[in-house]
């Protein structure tokens, strides 16, 4: 069911992770991933997944949770691991006609996959355990200082999270419709692909319609509550910075110093 | 003999995740053939979870379903025949149309059904006929139509494909009391003609009164009674301690029965409290008044 999609859900929870401050875990998130690209050697690499199963733990969540977000990137995770182990030049171990496996492909395949998988957990920690509405003030926060360039930053916050806000409504909405059509007989899983595509039809236009019909509900309500975009506006929950969030970004900087200090060494 | 019938039918959503929830616990009953059921509960009491489960939209996470003394999920092959044996009509119905034309969305589940043209052709007069769908309306788009008749070309889509059961989720929601009533009045005349059996899920306790012979009642995901409508509602106190309204009239009585007037206990509809008023106020010799 379309209800299984656990990407970019989140996970109410009261764990350490759960409470820092939403644009700390943004700036935490990029240096992970900075540090995942950084890294040259196993060692690196083997720092940043530390960093990685680390703050994992403190959030609490379920094992099952995490496993189910790579799922659906598990295709692609292959497709890129045996790039890899058949294009790159090295010491050769094997050959079979024109291909090849060397000794920098396998190498290189495992460091790509270590480096995909963790990216993947990494985000997913910070979407698992951060409130869309939390998330978008953050970005709307990181951003404040595009705003003297004229750049529309609430206006795009605001998008952000009515897209967020709709994700889950317009989910359920498609599964109400799939349902609806089944229920008159509409069979969406045999046929050849044209009959499948058209198959499609009875359910993508109930949902244009009623997208539609929510977006003008929306617009409507928003401004019978006089909403004229983001000049003066106010927050109902100010964010507040604690102390623990300026601890947690200095570990993560930290870890990033030890990786590249890895870097320097061991090259 | 019951046409349909569940087995301690028990469906949790979103098992393993924080967001679990029990929405039907145990339930187990039958429903008899030719009947109309009414099934009513709070909101998210489960009713509309129960009913997708009668024509296999949802796969119980344990017990049985039986159609017509056959468990529904024994042959999965079965299954499209089965949706055509058991009409359900969601809520809101006419947020699923989608073809240019009145006739082509009518035509939509029939067509499904693999049918010959004419007989689509037949069909889709007829259900209209029986809808009090004015034929030239038939060629018009459904997105031009009012509400009420929006939602009579949507059932009118699901009564097409000639059920033996037909399932109606919430059929009167958001309809004004003259839409309300010619739906259901609809609703009782398709059953007394095609001797169709009918279930009708709703959390109005008045109409339910007045239309239904039997009724389900659900509370927290469990079925509390499933019973004949005046049976049902000689728990008045009780229904009334779910947060589910009992008719007005049934409120009426049960207050004068408290104030040491003692009428019958089944009073729920306009039409039979007159005539106990009337003999009532006979034995106390108040012919003058009428």
């Amino acid at each position: 069911m379309l209800k299984d999609i656990t990407i970019g859900q989140y996970f109410p929870g009261d764990s350490i992770i759960h409470r820092l401050d939403a644009s700390f875990k943004i700036i935490i998130t990029l240096i992970f991933i900075v540090m995942l690209f950084a890294a040259d050697t196993f060692a690196g690499m083997l720092i940043g997944v530390t960093f990685m199963i680390m703050s994992y733990l403190l959030t609490k969540i379920k094992p099952k949770i995490m496993t189910k977000s790579l799922k659906p990137v598990l295709p692609i995770l292959v497709f890129t691991a045996v790039i890899n182990v058949f294009f790159y030049d090295g010491d050769v171990i094997f050959r079979l006609g024109f291909i090849k496996i060397t000794d920098d492909g396998i190498k290189n395949a495992a460091f790509m996959l270590i480096r995909v998988v963790a990216l993947i957990i990494g985000s997913s920690i910070l979407t698992y355990t951060t409130s869309p509405i939390a998330l978008t003030n953050a970005i709307e926060r990181l951003m404040s200082p595009l705003k003297k360039l004229k750049f529309p930053v609430h206006e795009l916050a605001m998008m952000m999270t009515i897209a967020l806000r709709f994700i889950p409504t317009l989910i359920e909405e498609t599964d109400k419709i799939i349902s609806a059509q089944k229920a008159r007989g509409a069979d969406f899983e045999t046929g050849s692909l044209v009959e499948r595509a058209r198959a499609i039809i009875p359910i993508l236009i109930p949902l244009f319609v009623s997208a539609f019909r929510r977006a003008e509900e929306l617009a409507l309500a928003m401004e019978c509550r006089c909403y004229n975009g983001g000049e003066g506006r106010t927050k109902l929950r100010q964010s507040v910075v604690k102390p623990h969030d300026y601890v947690a970004l200095i570990i993560s900087f930290v870890f990033l110093a030890t990786v590249i200090a890895t870097n320097v060494i061991l090259k | 003999m019951a046409i349909l019938k569940t087995e301690n039918l028990t469906y949790i959503y979103g098992a393993g995740t924080p967001f679990e929830k029990t929405a039907v616990d145990n339930v187990s009953l039958e429903i008899e053939k030719g009947t109309v059921t009414g099934v009513i509960g709070h909101t998210g009491s489960g009713k509309s979870t129960l009913v997708q489960h009668f024509n296999g939209l949802l796969r119980p996470t344990s017990g049985k379903i039986f159609f017509d003394g056959q468990d529904i999920w024994k042959n999965k092959k079965a299954m499209p025949g089965i949706r055509f044996k058991i009409g359900l009509v969601f809520q809101y119905p006419e947020y699923q149309m989608f073809e240019e034309t009145v006739y082509k969305d009518i035509a939509f589940g029939p067509k499904n059904m693999k049918l010959q043209n004419e007989e689509i052709k037949e069909r889709v007069i007829e259900t209209a006929k029986l809808l009090k769908i004015p034929s030239d309306m038939l060629n018009s788009s459904p997105f031009e139509l009012s509400g009420g008749q929006k939602r009579r070309v949507a059932i009118a889509g699901v009564m097409a494909m000639k059920p033996e059961v037909l399932v109606l989720d919430e059929p009167a929601a958001g309809l004004d009391p003259a839409g309300r009533n010619d739906i259901f009045e609809l609703i009782r005349s398709y059953n007394e003609n095609t001797g169709c059996t009918v279930i009708i899920v709703s959390h109005s306790m008045e109409d339910m009164a007045k239309y239904a012979e039997k009724i389900i009642v659900m509370n927290k995901a469990k079925l509390y009674c499933h019973d004949y409508t005046e049976k049902v509602f000689s728990y008045a106190d009780e229904i009334a301690k779910m947060g589910l309204d009992v008719p007005q009239i049934t409120r009426v009585f049960s207050q004068l029965e408290k104030d040491g007037i003692c009428f019958d206990k089944k009073i729920y509809t306009v039409g039979y409290a007159k005539k106990k008023i009337l003999e009532y106020l006979g034995k106390k010799g108040g012919d003058r008044i009428c």
